[in-house]
């Protein structure tokens, strides 16, 4: 396994040298995330040989492995035991890895219950632009020795470090989870889910689309049983292939041809007044809206501002818009000098974020 | 600038009562919670406003004089100990609610605000905030960023990293970043985390919006006694095994539970060599159903003596005990020396193990308590500072528990913080590489080190001196030559 480190190195020092920009993928399966890494003259940094469960210990709630492996595949190991990834995270593919999962930064249906992928990392070791391999943070649940590097990785998108292992905190999967589907419009679910988050209730996802909510209740079978009665709704069949289908985007809402943005905003806000299909999940903090000709970027942005958050092109057919937020000048300022300490010739994944940096 | 000169800038915009450089007024900011290390600062300021801190840094970065902030002054490390030649800020009086969202489940607060007035003003919502250091009485939430805190509940909820959703900061040049929003992520790098737990060094906090969770419906606890340490450390593996996440679990050792219990009679068998509170707390079905479960494993892991709380007295009765751990340790022993170290959980016993081998080899006796659900462990040393060298032996004794931690796998620190306290064993846990990387992130947020220097990250000339030093210890060599 160390020779496969060292390759890597090897092939970034000679990047550096060059100067010629790597292009650092796992699985590939979210290539159409995030801006295009630019030039021409890219070499591909393939990050899957680096792979492989390094350790797992299920009492301790940590699971270590290099970021090269499966995310399937490290999600079987921890199922085998009766835990999970708590955050859910999108796979997008067969194919999809730990390191790609990290650097995107993307967290499911059970993100607003449980967490994002950054609350779950307590630990990485990386390769920086020169080719030198760091260890932060560690394989604890609490540790505040140094700075936070760990979690500046996630959603990255590989422009910091090339990640080469990961510890995670896991979670037990609930021993007991049913799905309720109740019929209101836009504006009551949006209170309603918010109300119930409020409440001690074991809601752990939510889901509104076209007068229909959908929530998903997880816990000990007493408890999910007694919030039943409480909340009423008919219960789903088949809700596991529902929130799988709202989590990978095979739903029948991202089947369509126009630019999908990302809304992620204040849970609280209103029904957005924005033309275009919507479907809203994290009681209201996310809101997925498919563009058509009527839509500018301009209002989208200042909406979701706005509202306290922020937009993201996720995926589009037209080049030329930056995919994530424009950054007030303070914090660009802070991120292009962040990237220059961590790679300082410019060559990981350059303009994948920004493209300044 | 002369400190006449700079005591006049400061007062051309803040009044005469907020800017302190008498000696007398000085002295009570020259410790935070870790006394053994005192300072007076050049000039203590008291600002009220944002404003006025803007200037305050814009005039300090203009005369490059170092800022150390200060929230309440509980920190452990020493991470608030002023600069000699520097300002001492103190966000203390920044201490409003500014708004609180309780559809949105969020408020927004000054950084002066105490951690636990937080929770006492959205108590009528049915909300609160969850991390709870033992200091939440006292402690400020800005403090809490700062040294991203814990509490006993973090294995369930959470970490202050876990609990904020947006941060307003100033950079030492006194600009303002928006950091984080009021959404469940934001935009580009993740600076939220990365200025949680950043010990003052990258910026000054000047608003806080924390997210507010659910009062759980119900809350019980199983306290079990075991006779052997080792014991106790499996029944934690095997709750955790069954996929329990409880919301505090806590364990005491047999000389912790002689001193609380003869302080405050919490009903702790004495005769245990270990006792554990195991806190479940949802709906109370869900209760009810984690209680039995936990009730089981730790009869099968070989508890001697199980109770579980009957009602809402009793469980704080049970609590009593263990929240009192550190006052007893003022009871037993004139001082005490508070330790912070992580470990993966299943070293426990041997951790244990080796600081009874060292309080042996010290003279010096120590409490254990710790969390054991995220395996932070707090050796409470017991000393006498008016004892000659006691001290010192003490500091030595604190070191090496550190350094045990690190090679079982774990950290220096779970919550306190580095700060002053625990800046060599630093040195043990991050290689050059690291600690040139953490100083790098200092430096794209403050490069002329000016915020809180000296802090949290050794120099690596610190630390190749220090390494020196532990290698030929006993038979230093060239002990002729000066060393700097």
């Amino acid at each position: 396994m160390q020779a496969i480190i060292d390759q890597y190195k090897a092939t970034i020092r000679a990047a550096a040298e060059q100067k010629t920009p790597l292009q650092i993928r796992g699985g590939g399966t979210k290539d159409f995330y995030g801006n295009s890494v630019v030039a021409q003259s890219n070499t591909l940094l393939d990050a899957t040989a680096y792979s492989g469960i390094i350790d797992y210990e299920p009492t301790e709630l940590v699971i270590t492995a290099r970021a090269g492996t499966r995310l399937a595949d490290l999600e079987a190991a921890l199922n085998q035991k009766g835990q999970m990834l708590a955050f859910e995270p999108p796979h997008f593919g067969a194919a999809a890895t730990l390191g790609g999962c990290i650097a995107a930064g993307l967290s499911g249906p059970r993100r607003a219950a449980a967490g994002s992928v950054r609350d779950f990392v307590l630990g990485v070791r990386l390769l920086n632009g020169k080719g030198e391999a760091l260890s932060f943070g560690g394989q604890v649940m609490k540790n505040v020795a140094g700075y936070d590097v760990s979690r500046l990785m996630v959603g990255a998108m590989g422009t910091l470090g090339m990640l080469l292992e990961v510890s995670l905190k896991v979670l037990p999967k609930p021993s007991a989870e049913i799905t309720l589907l109740m019929q209101m419009d836009e504006a009551a679910a949006i209170e309603k889910m918010n109300q119930w988050a409020g409440k001690p209730l074991p809601i752990s996802a939510t889901c509104f689309r076209s007068g229909e909510l959908f929530l998903r209740l997880s816990g000990a079978e007493s408890a999910v049983r007694a919030a039943h009665v409480k909340l009423g709704g008919e219960e789903l069949s088949e809700g596991e292939i529902f929130w799988k289908s709202i989590r990978e985007q095979t739903h029948g809402f991202f089947q369509s041809a126009d630019s999908l943005w990302r809304l992620s905003i204040n849970p609280a806000t209103p029904p957005l007044t924005l033309p275009g299909e919507q479907l809203i999940e994290w009681n209201g903090g996310l809101r997925w809206l498919l563009g058509d000709e009527k839509l500018d970027v301009v209002t989208i942005r200042k909406t979701a501002k706005d509202a306290g958050g922020h937009a993201t092109l996720f995926r589009s057919n037209e080049p030329g818009i930056s995919v994530f937020h424009p950054l007030d000048p303070g914090m660009m300022r802070i991120h292009c000098a962040l990237k220059e300490k961590f790679d300082s010739f410019g060559i990981l994944n350059p303009g994948r974020l920004y493209p300044e940096m | 600038m002369s400190l006449q000169e700079l005591v006049n800038n400061l007062r051309s915009f803040l009044p005469p009562e907020a800017v302190l450089y008498e000696t007398e007024d000085l002295r009570p900011y020259e410790c935070d919670g870790l006394s053994a290390y005192r300072q007076l600062p050049l000039v203590v300021v008291l600002p009220r406003t944002e404003e006025q801190i803007v200037k305050i840094l814009k005039l300090c970065y203009a005369t490059q004089t170092p800022v150390v902030a200060r929230g309440a002054g509980t920190g452990l490390s020493g991470g608030a100990l002023p600069h000699a030649q520097g300002v001492l800020l103190s966000l203390a009086k920044l201490n409003q609610i500014i708004a609180i969202d309780p559809l949105a489940r969020m408020a927004q607060v000054q950084p002066g605000v105490r951690n636990l007035a937080i929770s006492e003003a959205v108590a009528a919502y049915g909300l609160y905030y969850a991390p709870d250091p033992s200091s939440q009485i006292a402690c400020s939430i800005g403090g809490n960023v700062a040294e991203n805190s814990g509490g006993v509940h973090c294995l369930k909820y959470g970490l202050t990293v876990h609990n904020i959703l947006k941060l307003r900061v100033l950079t030492i040049e006194g600009e303002c970043l928006e950091i984080g929003g009021e959404s469940l992520d934001s935009a580009g790098y993740d600076l939220l985390a990365l200025m949680t737990g950043s010990e003052g060094m990258l910026g000054i906090v000047t608003e806080v919006t924390v997210k507010l969770i659910p009062v759980p419906e119900k809350a019980q606890l199983v306290m079990a006694a075991f006779d052997d340490v080792h014991k106790a450390g499996n029944a934690v593996a095997n709750v955790i095994g069954a996929g329990i996440i409880p919301a505090g679990m806590e364990m005491m050792d047999k000389i912790t539970i002689h001193a609380v219990e003869e302080f405050l009679h919490a009903g702790y068998d004495l005769d245990a060599a270990a006792i554990l509170l195991c806190e479940s707390d949802g709906s109370a079905e869900e209760v009810a159903d984690e209680i039995e479960r936990i009730y089981a494993i730790m009869q099968q892991s070989g508890a001697t003596k199980i109770s579980t709380s009957q009602n809402e007295a009793e469980r704080l009765r049970f609590w009593a005990g263990r929240k009192a751990a550190f006052p007893a340790a003022g009871r037993v022993s004139p001082d005490y020396y508070c330790m912070d170290g992580t470990i993966p959980r299943k070293h426990l016993a041997d951790v244990l193990d080796g600081i009874e081998k060292l309080s042996q080899e010290y003279g010096l006796r120590c409490m254990n308590v710790f969390h054991a659900g995220d395996g932070n462990l707090h050796p409470l040393i017991l000393y006498d500072a008016n004892q000659p060298g006691e001290l010192e032996r003490t500091e030595e004794f604190g070191g090496k528990i550190l350094e045990m931690c690190i090679h079982a796998g774990g950290t220096i620190t779970g919550e306190h913080g580095v700060g002053m306290e625990k800046i060599n064993q630093m040195c043990t846990q991050f290689r050059t590489g690291e600690l040139e990387m953490f100083h790098a992130v200092k430096a794209a947020f403050d490069p002329a080190g000016l915020l809180n220097p000296g802090k949290a990250v050794p120099t690596l000339h610190r630390c190749a001196e220090l390494g020196a030093m532990h290698v030929h210890r006993g038979e230093e060599k060239f002990v002729e030559l000066p060393r700097f």
